[in-house]
């Protein structure tokens, strides 16, 4: 759920990475943060363990730019991935405009993404969103892995009608991550278009 | 989709706002009073600014109220309308109004909680009968009967050039 703030004239989204514990939801947006222009990012905010496990969520606003006068400015978070952070979750999801499922690739996370993105559907029914009605991209990450499974096993079971837009990545070296994240803002922006009419 | 809906904030709104915000920050002592919805967005601010990441502010208090509302859910309360962290030199008290803003005061020794309390249940007031008005338009407009949106006007092309490297 976009906000319109005609005083400042910017608009803002909220963005949200997720996926299983580990799929390299905050790698994405360090890279996002470290590849950034000063002036066109704020702090990025890490509630995370003392192991650097996402606890909360990471926090990252964007500044992208100017459409027809009005700032646009995007707010991405993380959720935990870590199953037991269900309650977390839940939470960091109200008010979403767009998400990016990152799904790993490697062989031993299989089951992992299907369970993550169960999960992803559930949260977002209980708070009256449909995932087939918001704007969301998918991510197959650590695409460099050896143990990576082949891309049509994990299309056909995360993205079987292939009606979602999707990415290889490898995040930890950058390769797809502004890909999607630039697709996801401009569905979201798309679909805020299509939404007012 | 949405359970809420979208946030649109008029200039006259956002003044109102912010007259409410300084006119608490007076009254109050404050050093600095903060509104954010309840998604992380911040809507309004007034006081003493300086050195403050506002937008990290509002994501973090949005957090905090979100974590605690949940666990307000786990032992059968509706929410925890009123949040008070003490500091060694500044404190900050959270109150939620409208249901979906968060008025967010902080405040030194040169006040007191009791003068912060006081102040803000008066500020919440006026603030709750704004948003009001601000969530009604919104829904109106979501059910098609306002004016509307500039971004009806949005181009492909324009979405394209924001992304132009």
């Amino acid at each position: 759920m976009a906000s319109i703030n005609y005083s400042a004239r910017e608009i803002t989204c909220k963005l949200v990475y997720y996926g299983p514990g580990l799929c390299g939801k905050t790698t994405n947006l360090k890279y996002i943060y470290e590849k950034t222009a000063e002036n066109a990012k704020g702090k990025m905010i890490s509630l995370a363990t003392e192991t650097e496990r996402t606890l909360f969520f990471d926090f990252l606003p964007l500044a992208l730019g100017e459409i027809r006068g009005f700032k646009t400015r995007f707010h991405l978070y993380t959720v935990p991935g870590q199953v037991f952070y269900d309650a977390s979750r839940k939470l960091i999801l109200k008010g979403v405009d767009g998400v990016v499922f990152v799904a790993d690739s490697q062989e031993e996370r299989f089951e992992a993404n299907l369970e993550s993105l169960d999960n992803l559907k559930e949260n977002l029914r209980e708070q009256g969103y449909d995932l087939d009605k918001i704007p969301w991209v998918l991510q197959y990450n650590k695409r460099d892995l050896p143990n990576a499974v082949a891309l049509d096993e994990l299309q056909q079971e995360l993205n079987p009608d292939g009606k979602v837009q999707e990415f290889e990545a490898s995040a930890a070296t950058g390769k797809g991550v502004f890909e999607t994240l630039k697709s996801l803002a401009k569905l979201v922006l798309a679909d805020l278009k299509k939404g007012a009419k | 989709m949405s359970l809420m809906p979208q946030l649109v904030l008029l200039e006259d709104d956002h003044r109102l706002i912010v007259e409410v915000a300084k006119k608490l920050v007076n009254d109050a002592n404050a050093k600095a009073v903060f509104l954010v919805d309840k998604n992380g967005q911040l809507v309004g601010e007034a006081g003493e600014l300086e050195g403050i990441d506002t937008t990290s502010l509002a994501s973090l208090v949005a957090g905090n109220i979100a974590a605690s509302g949940g666990l307000a859910k786990l032992i059968g309360e509706d929410e925890f309308p009123v949040h008070f962290h003490q500091g060694e030199r500044d404190n900050v008290h959270i109150t939620l109004v409208a249901q979906r803003i968060i008025l967010v005061v902080i405040f030194d020794d040169r006040s007191s909680l009791g003068l912060v309390r006081l102040r803000v249940k008066k500020a919440g007031q006026s603030l709750s009968e704004i948003f009001d008005r601000v969530f009604k338009r919104s829904e109106a407009e979501l059910a098609g009967e306002g004016e509307s949106s500039p971004f009806a006007e949005i181009s492909d092309e324009d979405i394209d050039n924001l992304f132009a490297d």
